[in-house]
């Protein structure tokens, strides 16, 4: 995966910011504050929007051809046009495996961090998920790992997978901490 | 590898990477399926690929192998047309009529999972295939009628 200039240096910043960790008031939050600056990045939440329609480009603008999440009950699918990989050529729809729109209970779109901190570890929210599973998925899921190398004309993350693996695990470690 | 187009088993010596627009037309010389735009903007490409609607310019033949295929060649005849292209007879919806074969599949992929849809499921359904002639409106009818709603 490339690493970007920007990318590589937040990714220092957190490294540095890991092993300057001390004790630190809930209020503060400092891990949740750079994985919000992730979650809420074009990349993850144009498929984690507050509406009824995916978003697209790094200006996040709903997607074309009024995609709506009732076209998959009406004989569509993501796939109908996003299959396992992306086709060779200019233009193509980005593709991934599973390509979905997740539930409006797991948007990104909208939300402060105290409140996208407590819908993520919310299991009637977020898919069931145990804080571990959170960072499973992160860590494995193919639409986060395409969402990290995203090919050109897209902006990845502001940091490394790698790096946001990191965050997201030591920010389990502490408790899950969130902002006020 | 061996796709199932139109029911029947085919066995085709082609890369993996080839379009399955490409496998149809080029190959199997079934052209009633429509090149329009290759990218997934247009819908004239629409096929049925184990009975869920796609751009079948941006599907690899490798994702259709073992899998079921359906284009508008398989759907119907002339002498025994299916609901949805009788409506579409009926109500005179073709203009240029490029884009319609894509219509109608998307069409009947909408009545396999709403047997009575209404304006609103029609259009979020449809949005994808693109008409230049503007024949909306006759589209939206046809569809109504195939289901039995007119």
């Amino acid at each position: 995966m490339k690493i970007a200039p920007v990318a590589a240096a937040a990714s220092l910043a957190l490294i540095s910011l890991f092993s300057q960790r001390t004790a630190r008031s809930q209020a503060e939050a400092p891990l949740f504050d750079a994985i919000v600056g992730v979650l809420q990045s074009p990349r993850c939440m144009n498929c984690h929007p507050s509406g009824d329609a995916p978003l697209q480009t790094d200006a996040s603008r709903p997607h074309k051809q009024n995609i709506q999440r009732a076209f998959v009950d009406l004989g569509g699918s993501c796939q109908t046009c996003h299959q396992d990989a992306e086709m060779p050529g200019d233009h193509m729809p980005p593709g991934a495996l599973h390509w979905n729109l997740p539930p409006p209970t797991m948007a990104f779109q909208g939300k402060t961090p105290a409140a996208l901190c407590a819908d993520l570890q919310d299991e009637t929210k977020n898919g069931g998920r145990s804080l571990d599973a959170l960072v499973h998925h992160v860590s494995t899921d193919p639409l986060v790992l395409w969402g990290f190398d995203p090919g050109p004309n897209r902006t990845p993350p502001p940091m490394t997978h790698a790096a946001f693996v990191a965050l997201m695990t030591d920010w389990v470690a502490e408790g899950a901490p969130c902002p006020n | 590898m061996i796709i199932t187009v139109n029911g029947i088993p085919r066995t085709l010596e082609v890369s993996p990477q080839m379009p399955l627009l490409w496998v149809l037309r080029d190959v199997l010389e079934l052209t009633g399926t429509k090149f329009g735009c290759g990218v997934a903007q247009c819908g004239a490409c629409t096929v049925h690929l184990d009975n869920q609607a796609v751009r079948s310019c941006v599907v690899p033949a490798s994702a259709a192998e073992g899998k079921s295929v359906t284009t508008i060649e398989g759907i119907g005849t002339p002498e025994a047309p299916h609901p949805m292209q009788a409506a579409w007879i009926a109500g005179n919806v073709p203009q240029c009529g490029y884009c319609q074969s894509g219509q109608i599949m998307s069409a009947c992929a909408l009545l396999n999972r709403r047997a009575t849809p209404t304006d609103a499921e029609i259009d979020v359904a449809m949005s994808g295939n693109i008409c230049r002639c503007g024949t909306y409106p006759r589209i939206r009818e046809a569809i109504h009628v195939a289901a039995g709603g007119r």
